[in-house]
């Protein structure tokens, strides 16, 4: 999930043609493109803020106060006179960070879940999957609150926390993919010649699974991005000094009557990245998708 | 169909003793309690308090006299706010929920689903565009954003509806209502397009449009019932949503539900008021789930035939 060009490049030698059609398919798709390109300009931003921006995160300036959108300040201010705009690049990094290793620590998860459960199959597959079915009907929005608020609003917990609710789907995702593919000739050919189970799982039915999991995992990424914002809106997510988007949404609605902008902003920031990774997962969706293959 | 419901009944049992135990052991092993977050309380008072509410006693005895109460339906008594108990409290703040949840439910079935068939009927096209387009947006604009985007558009600036309150000013319910309903009015309208655009492909509408049925007939008839089902599936999932989605809700409008009520629980450490929320959301997530699936194996007699021969 580094690179979605590198990974056809690698793929197409391997002589697979899935990779390079999904790759012109999603080259038709302009909002696909356009939302990949804001992903790259958000991730770049992101890792440069600390050399890109004039004004340091915590510079106040009491006597400036908050003022709208000007040449210095091209975002406006906030009311302690610190600078939006940095607020909001440095808030891209924790919202982006939070929203990639969460979605990295369900990804582990589910696929390996997803891949032994389906591969061993029969009883333990069985148990397996029912243990998911328990934990998708427990209500986790509010065990989540209920963590945050009662041990502390640790960012670690978040990571964890988030992520031990979204593998849930990538585990039946994954576990149905595998399911199909384990009747299939070269796994039956990969066990006569004698490889052990985990090394089939490994290099046959993982790398098998790719395309849906990539594409399910493009579309977990906002999903976990909004479940921050929300979090760090109630105030049970990133605590200050530290920024995220949420975060700055829930300061720019205290004072959006009177400065609108601080309210604007952030929440433009935040709808454009996940409008970008929404119109990515779809268009990535159409281009992996073989049943996209007949439009 | 009976033994379905029976067996899926009987499998909400252990679903809710789960959430009813791991709830129960996670806030009294969290540091803090009910009484210590006020200034210190005199440790003879202290004594007397959790003499009254049985936190002297060993904690699994504890859990075991919740159970019994529970299985009585008695919440127990509010630790917060004494002489009210969680059942009282509970009450006064569902109607309220319950009363948002279902206008944002029945806006976003309704404006979701239409937008989504008539954006399916002709695809690729302007009709199929707009409306998809919009919900994008929809789903792009969480609501904890689009509530106070739309309160500072329509109640500050352009003053049309009240900013906030519930009931005491007419037009006050229209915003919580909308800014709870849009995510899911924009996830249905894609849902069903998708439902609709796959069964509208299918060899018996074909039938019924050849045997000249009015498009009218064949798509609110024929097309619908089978379009519908991957919306139906969600509503259980969203009406989870939705009670989670009221705590945000709730809290920008000033809402006086249980989302509010839930949080400031949790602060208080009000041991009974969380336990009472969480099994109730818990209970109503699970029937509502259930529901939907009922639902959805009537819609569908293929899998009503697979859960007459007992299988999954």
């Amino acid at each position: 999930m580094k690179n979605p060009a590198a990974e056809t490049v690698q793929q197409a030698e391997q002589g697979s043609s899935l990779w390079q059609d999904a790759w012109h398919r999603l080259q038709k798709n302009k909002m696909a493109l356009l939302g990949l390109a804001v992903m790259v300009i958000m991730c770049v931003t992101a890792l440069l803020t600390p050399w890109i921006t004039p004004y340091g995160y915590e510079e106040q300036n009491l006597l400036l106060g908050a003022v709208p959108p000007s040449a210095e300040h091209w975002l406006g201010t906030d009311t302690l006179g610190r600078d939006l705009l940095t607020r909001i690049l440095y808030g891209s990094r924790i919202s982006l960070a939070v929203g990639f290793i969460a979605t990295a620590v369900a990804l582990l998860i589910g696929v390996i879940y997803g891949t032994v459960a389906g591969y061993l199959g029969g009883r333990v597959d069985a148990l397996m999957m029912r243990l998911v079915d328990i934990l998708y009907a427990l209500p986790f929005m509010i065990f989540i609150i209920l963590l945050m608020v009662i041990f502390g609003r640790n960012i670690l917990l978040l990571f964890l926390a988030i992520g031990a609710i979204e593998w849930l789907t990538m585990a039946r995702i994954v576990r149905g993919q595998v399911q199909s593919l384990r009747q299939q000739e070269f796994v039956e050919a990969a066990i006569s010649i004698g490889l052990g189970p985990w090394a089939i799982i490994r290099r046959h039915l993982i790398p098998n699974t790719l395309g849906p999991v990539i594409v399910y995992t493009t579309l977990t990424i906002p999903n976990v991005m909004l479940l921050e914002s929300f979090l760090s809106f109630l105030g049970l997510g990133i605590q200050p000094p530290q920024s995220s988007w949420g975060l700055l949404i829930s300061y720019g609605v205290e004072t959006m009557e009177e400065y609108p902008w601080l309210l604007i902003f952030p929440g433009l920031a935040l709808s454009l990245t996940l409008f970008a990774l929404n119109f990515l997962g779809d268009g990535l969706r159409d281009a992996l998708d073989p049943r996209a293959a007949k439009d | 169909m009976a033994r379905f419901i029976l067996m899926r009944l009987l499998q909400a049992i252990p679903v809710l003793l789960v959430v009813i135990t791991v709830t129960f052991f996670l806030v009294r092993l969290a540091p803090g309690g009910p009484f210590s977050a006020e200034k210190a309380v005199p440790p003879e008072v202290l004594k007397a308090l959790e003499a009254r509410y049985h936190l002297d006693q060993p904690m699994i005895s504890q859990y075991l006299s919740y159970l019994g109460d529970l299985a009585h339906g008695d919440f127990g008594p509010s630790f917060k706010y004494p002489g009210r108990s969680v059942n009282e409290m509970i009450a006064a703040g569902l109607p309220a929920t319950a009363e948002l949840g279902l206008y944002a439910m029945a806006f976003a079935l309704l404006i979701g689903a239409s937008a989504g068939i008539i954006a399916a009927l002709k695809p690729n096209t302007a009709q199929d565009y707009i409306p998809m387009s919009t919900a994008m947006l929809g789903i792009c604009l969480p609501s904890f954003l689009l509530g106070p985007l739309l309160m500072l558009v329509f109640g500050v600036w352009l003053e049309w509806v009240p900013v906030s309150g519930w009931g005491d000013i007419p037009g006050d319910k229209i915003l919580p209502a909308l800014t709870l309903a849009s995510g899911y009015t924009a996830y249905i309208a894609r849902l069903s397009r998708g439902g609709m655009l796959e069964v509208m492909s299918q060899d018996y509408i074909r039938t019924a449009r050849a045997k000249g049925l009015p498009e009218w007939k064949v798509v609110l008839k024929h097309g619908l019932r089978g379009g519908m089902v991957p919306v139906i599936a969600f509503i259980g999932p969203a009406f989870a949503g939705l009670l989670s989605g009221s705590f945000v809700v709730e809290t920008i409008f000033q809402i006086p539900g249980l989302g509010r009520f839930y949080v400031q629980a949790a602060f208080n450490r009000d041991y009974t008021m969380i336990m009472g929320t969480t099994v109730l959301f818990a209970a109503l997530i699970i029937l509502f789930n259930l529901l939907a699936d009922i639902v959805a194996v009537w819609l569908n007699p293929r899998l009503r035939d697979l859960y007459r021969s007992g299988g999954a």
